[in-house]
């Protein structure tokens, strides 16, 4: 990895906050963060009713862009209606339903909607969803689209050169996988995203602590920590039915037969809480790691476990995040 | 940055005749047979552990996607071997370019489909750069 010229690394970013969840990371605070999957409807009150047990539990809000290649309201739009409603939203940019010009007038198109923080990813593929027809795009990858994201903000100009009348300011994100093969590559790809211009990362689910300590330690060799926020993604499982469906269902994921084990091994009316004991020991776990600044709690309609687990871990109350006032 | 916004494409002569037809051919045949070549025009196979990027379904140049099995299969193809797993154990491998495995590849040029890399190689018509990518790197 290449140092900028400038110098620049996003720990010693400009003082002035890109964003609420940018001024919770530049104070040191451990930060919690929660995906939100988007509705499927087209009242807007539906957003808010959907994060409503998200509000004062978690900083900031990812709205999720067509997760597990389903269409659902738009990152964007919902983004949107939950900054109206007071709640910090991170809105996510996957490459596979649009080309390069989509993404850079969506990326322009949320910051003028409020949006002040993205997270760029490749996004899953079609036959995940219920389109398993569909023309996937993948014209640009995450890493181009983070440093697109990057240049447009810094710089001024679109991908092409031309320059924009006023750029966007947000907050760049990526997401990193430390738990899937090649995984001695893993701490390299996290470097090229960091150079592309990534600020901060969320991690895939982790079940298996070890391997995220070693991708940990090995981006420390590599002198990546200082240049970047890592957000240890967490999930709640509900039953030992979700835990089979992440570990078959879901590729890229890490569950280990334990997990498994331990949650097949619990009387059915007790599994939500074993989950919820479970996401806690392994929160309680990666707040140990050195460099980990804070945890993106994911769960699947299970909503109401995020609270109970941010609260057990003694993480309540969370700092206020004045989310930005659309202007 | 005071550089003008060039529109022309790259420089090139239209349907390849000749010399240059024989050289695509060769080049089709070849890569197509030793590294399963999608001729995407713009070659990067010895900074990817001679594992052609553009086998992946996701077309990635630049890396895994996360959805990579635990026993290194690809996630949209899983009979398939993740394209990216061989592309690290191969730079491994090479004696040379091991460190382009952490460069950040520039996007596709789509133009370039179906044209000789080693064509592109000669004229550098596969240097393009939009004007905008910046090549320097953040972080």
């Amino acid at each position: 990895v290449t140092e900028g010229p400038d110098g620049s690394s996003a720990v010693a970013a400009d003082p002035e906050p890109l964003s609420g969840l940018h001024r919770l990371l530049l104070r040191g605070e451990f930060v919690v963060t929660a995906e939100l999957e988007t509705t499927d409807s087209a009242d807007p009150a539906s957003i808010e009713r959907a994060a409503q047990g998200l509000r004062g539990t978690v900083d900031a809000v990812n709205c999720t862009d067509n997760s597990a290649a389903h269409p659902h309201v738009a990152p964007m739009a919902a983004s949107h209606l939950l900054l109206d409603a007071g709640i910090e939203a991170i809105t996510q940019f996957a490459c596979r339903d649009r080309n390069r010009l989509g993404l850079q007038a969506d990326l322009l198109g949320a910051a003028a909607l409020g949006v002040r923080n993205v997270v760029c990813m490749t996004g899953d593929d079609v036959g995940a969803g219920d389109h398993p027809e569909a023309k996937p795009l993948y014209d640009i990858d995450a890493i181009h689209l983070l440093r697109i994201a990057r240049t447009m903000r810094d710089d001024g100009r679109y991908l092409s050169g031309r320059q924009l009348t006023d750029p966007p300011r947000f907050l760049i994100g990526a997401v990193e996988n430390p738990f899937a093969p090649p995984i001695d590559f893993r701490p390299m790809r996290l470097g090229k995203k960091i150079e592309a211009g990534a600020e901060f990362i969320q991690t895939q689910i982790c079940f298996n602590v070890e391997k995220l300590r070693i991708f940990m330690a090995r981006a420390a060799d590599l002198g990546l920590l200082e240049h970047v926020w890592v957000l240890a993604g967490v999930f709640v499982p509900r039953s030992a039915r979700g835990a089979w469906y992440l570990r078959d269902m879901v590729p890229g994921i890490d569950v280990p037969d334990a997990v498994v084990r331990r949650l097949d091994g619990t009387l059915p009316d007790a599994q939500r809480a074993e989950g919820i004991e479970l996401a806690l020991e392994i929160v309680e776990e990666v707040r140990s790691i050195p460099g980990i600044a804070g945890i993106h709690l994911m769960t699947i309609r299970n909503e109401g476990a995020i609270a109970e687990v941010v609260e057990r871990a003694g993480l309540l109350p969370r700092p206020a995040t004045v989310a930005h006032p659309v202007a | 940055m005071a550089r003008t916004l060039d529109r022309r494409p790259p420089p090139t002569s239209p349907s390849p005749k000749g010399f240059r037809k024989a050289l695509l051919l060769v080049e089709r045949q070849t890569k197509e047979a030793v590294y399963d070549c999608r001729m995407c025009g713009q070659c990067i196979l010895h900074s990817t552990g001679m594992s052609c990027p553009m086998r992946c379904p996701k077309n990635l140049r630049n890396g895994p996607c996360g959805g990579t099995f635990q026993d290194g299969s690809c996630e949209v193809v899983p009979s398939m071997k993740c394209v990216w797993v061989q592309a690290w154990e191969g730079s491994r491998k090479l004696p040379l370019w091991r460190d382009h495995m952490e460069h950040v590849e520039r996007p596709v040029d789509w133009r370039l489909q179906e044209t000789s890399s080693w064509e592109n190689l000669v004229t550098r018509r596969d240097r393009y750069v939009p004007d905008g990518w910046d090549e320097r790197g953040h972080g």
